[in-house]
């Protein structure tokens, strides 16, 4: 019998920390298969972020680090200059990367670091309890806006994957959900195209993953799917805003 | 090969890290250091190395924390509102135990305080603005060859404890240029010496090995405090192993100086203008200020002084050191100017002399 | 000579570190002790500049001086910041194409150097600050004609400079009592 679906060698044989419905689980997977498929899991290096990925690292197959909240894609440009042949990436999400790392993000980008940044979206702070993102829909309830989130407050949603891509350093900028089989399938694709991005050295490279948080959102998996769907999928178009052409 | 050359104190310590085997440097503009970012960015990638320009000093330290998970020798230097702001990742470093050499070419404080040469940081830099218990070494010349030759020691101690070390100059060590002697030693390490020397070291499992994790969360407490426990035992490893210090004339001395960097060269003109007036002066010069050469002051000649001064470019920040050493034995002043003043060796020695006319 | 202090000070370009710097490199190559405090910051950008310089046959303590036997003044905002800086019978040696004014102390050897106006006779305008190095060479014996002869032609005027070497050297010797 010839099987068509295994555990990929990326990932490590273990049950993950993370809430049921969460799909932080999926985006790991993505992430380890591809870089599985092109035989780099030996030639790579992961940095994770602090967040509920903080020890992504005991599931990724990789040598891995922690990073200070918001400094993944600095010590990413340390690897990167250690290591100029290795794959470096950095997995981060929305508070991590588009709150308190804002800056290290958009320099990252401008000098168009030769690693990849994987960036999980779902519009909320996941391991501190469900606070405000810099990504929280508007009017969406969090822990620190009880009563919805509110422009004259908090301003609007910031759109990271069209401002980077604003910078010509940031040559592959793609945002993808995983809210469904036909969208895990073209996340995985970007996450390749990222990947070949990085094997050519053409630039930084950035894949915005959109990703649900049942937990904090307080819905079931299902629920939170749709939610992300009809919500998030609006606000946050999906598609790609920067590619070379040397991997189209 | 090794001959004597006139440099910058900044430049020197640039020229040192590179002979140290620096891999990697990451800094950001900030006087009064600017000349060793400079120098780094000339010199470094022709020695074989590699230097960035971070977006802040807060980048800079983590790119450096990169570096040195990769297993490369990393390097930062800044002066003091730029240390405030890497404290996050020095105790980050420390947690990791990672080597890492940062030098601190430090300013009158606080805030953004002044540019000219102060001794403000002590604290910053030997308890640490950072979280947890964590120590960092620090080093502190007090001429241009010393800070060179504690610039090539401090790679090496950063390496063999797993730790940060701070070299602690001051603006007028940085700004000044004197005669100095650059040893000729570079010598960068292979990826496989890597490897086999740091075996913890994030170099790519190669598939070789198992996956290398380098990391500072421990959200089990039982696990944290063990963690604790075993960096407090290096920690007292390194309080037996690493202080250092130079002694002065202690010898029937009635007053003792303590002084560090600059201050020393100018509290050695002071012992010399006091010995002029009939006054008996002598000195301890720390040169590790973490860990602290506490037992130095054992040495201190109890049936001639009659008084221990700390001098200092702060409002008074080593004296509690000093206190501690000297453990009421003695009275211990403060002789001290800030802000960028800096007293020359004349009011120093007047005022030492008036201090000590109290305790006749 | 067993040690010199003196203070070199103008306005930021007339070239007053540069000084302050051959003279350290000149005693450098003469096996003496030397070390070189330039004042920094701000003041440097069209400001004052100054530096401290001490050479010595023996180790130096410390590179700042309180009193120093020699004075470079090259404007008169020097002249009045550092004058009382001088120890009795040391030098002060005066840009008297700049500053019009006497020094107030009587107790000092004033030297007054109209060194653009001889910088200008040997038809090199911009060597005002050799002109002055020279007085001072003349005067202190601080470090040797020829060593400076050698630190200009080895560390000053080379590559794209190395053409003003000549242009630069007579300067040196342009100043006699």
């Amino acid at each position: 019998m010839k099987p068509i679906f295994e555990y990929t060698k990326g990932m490590r044989e273990q049950d993950t920390h993370y809430c049921p419905g969460c799909t932080h689980g999926i985006a790991h997977r993505l992430i380890m298969e591809s870089l599985d498929e092109r035989n780099a899991l030996g030639d790579t290096i992961g940095v994770c972020p602090i967040g509920c990925s903080v020890t992504a690292h005991q599931y990724f197959n990789v040598d891995s680090c922690e990073a200070a909240h918001g400094r993944a894609p600095a010590v990413a440009a340390g690897i990167r200059r250690a290591w100029p042949e290795k794959y470096v990436f950095t997995y981060q999400g929305d508070g991590d990367l588009a709150s308190i790392g804002a800056g290290e993000i958009v320099h990252a980008a401008l000098r168009g670091e030769k690693f990849t940044t994987f960036f999980i979206n779902n519009a909320i702070y996941g391991m501190t309890g469900g606070q405000m993102a810099p990504t929280t829909l508007l009017g969406q309830k969090t822990t620190t806006s009880v009563d919805g989130r509110k422009k004259e407050i908090s301003g609007m949603p910031l759109r990271v994957a069209e401002m980077l891509s604003t910078i010509d350093g940031a040559v592959f900028v793609e945002r993808v959900a995983l809210d469904s089989p036909a969208h895990i399938r073209s996340a995985k694709k970007a996450i390749v195209k990222a990947l070949d991005v990085q094997e050519k050295r053409l630039g930084f490279s950035f894949v915005e993953i959109l990703s649900t948080c049942p937990t904090n959102w307080g819905m079931t998996p299902v629920k939170a799917q749709a939610w992300l769907r009809e919500n998030m999928i609006p606000y946050y178009p999906l598609g790609n805003f920067r590619c070379p052409e040397e991997v189209k | 090969m090794s001959e004597k050359v006139l440099m910058k104190g900044n430049e020197a310590f640039g020229a040192a890290a590179i002979q140290a085997g620096c891999d990697l440097y990451f800094g950001y503009p900030i006087t009064p250091q600017n000349e060793l970012t400079e120098y780094m960015s000339r010199e470094l990638g022709r020695a074989g190395g590699t230097f960035a320009q971070a977006e802040s000093e807060l980048a800079a330290i983590n790119m450096a924390y990169g570096g040195a998970c990769a297993g490369k020798k990393a390097m930062v230097s800044s002066a003091s509102p730029g240390i405030a702001l890497m404290q996050e990742g020095f105790s980050f470093i420390a947690s990791a135990e990672l080597p890492l050499v940062a030098v601190n070419v430090s300013r009158g404080g606080p805030g953004i305080g002044g540019i000219q040469p102060g001794q403000a940081d002590y604290r910053q830099v030997t308890r640490g603005g950072g979280n947890g218990d964590y120590h960092i070494v620090v080093y502190a010349p007090y001429c241009i060859q010393e800070a060179v030759d504690l610039i090539i020691r401090a790679f090496d101690t950063a390496g063999r404890y797993r730790n940060p070390v701070i070299v602690l100059a001051d603006g007028m060590m940085g700004q000044m240029m004197e005669p100095v002697v650059i040893p000729q030693i570079r010598r960068q390490s292979s990826a496989s010496e890597i490897a086999a020397e740091k075996p913890w070291a994030l170099t790519g499992s190669g598939g070789a090995r198992d996956r290398n994790v380098v990391r500072s969360l421990w959200l089990d407490p039982q696990q944290l405090e063990d963690q604790n426990i075993r960096l407090d035992q290096k920690y007292q490893r390194m309080k037996q192993e690493l202080p250092e210090y130079q002694s002065v004339d202690l010898e029937g001395a009635e007053i003792v100086f303590t002084a560090f960097g600059t201050v020393s060269r100018i509290a050695s003109e002071a012992i010399r203008l006091l010995g002029q007036r009939g006054i008996r002066a002598g000195m301890i010069r720390p040169i590790t200020l973490w860990p602290f050469p506490y037992h130095a002051f054992e040495q201190i000649d109890h049936s001639t002084t009659k008084l221990i001064v700390s001098a200092e470019l702060s409002m008074g920040q080593m004296i509690e050191d000093v206190e501690l050493a000297v453990k009421g034995r003695k009275p211990v002043r403060l002789i001290q100017r800030s802000g960028g003043m800096v007293f020359t060796p004349a009011e120093l020695a007047a005022r030492a002399e008036e201090l000590l006319s109290q305790y006749q | 000579m067993s040690t010199r202090k003196l203070i070199l000070a103008g306005f930021g370009g007339q070239g007053v570190l540069l000084i302050g710097q051959i003279i350290s490199y000149a005693a450098m190559y003469e096996e003496k002790h030397v070390t070189f405090l330039p004042s920094y910051g701000p003041e440097m950008r069209g400001g004052t500049a100054n530096c401290t310089v001490i050479v010595s046959d023996d180790p130096i303590a410390c590179p700042l001086a309180d009193s120093v036997t020699d004075l470079m003044a090259m404007n008169l905002p020097s002249l009045l910041k550092f004058e009382s800086a001088v120890v009795a019978g040391g030098n002060i040696f005066l840009n008297s194409s700049l500053i019009r004014e006497s020094p107030r102390r009587s107790d000092v050897n004033v030297i007054p150097v109209d060194a653009a106006g001889l910088a200008e006779k040997i038809g090199n305008e911009k060597s005002s600050n050799i002109v002055m190095l020279g007085a001072i060479i003349n005067k202190t014996a601080v470090v040797r004609y020829e060593t400076v002869e050698k630190v200009l032609a080895e560390k000053i005027f080379t590559g794209a400079k190395a053409g003003l070497l000549a242009k630069n050297k007579p300067a040196l010797t342009a100043w006699t009592e």
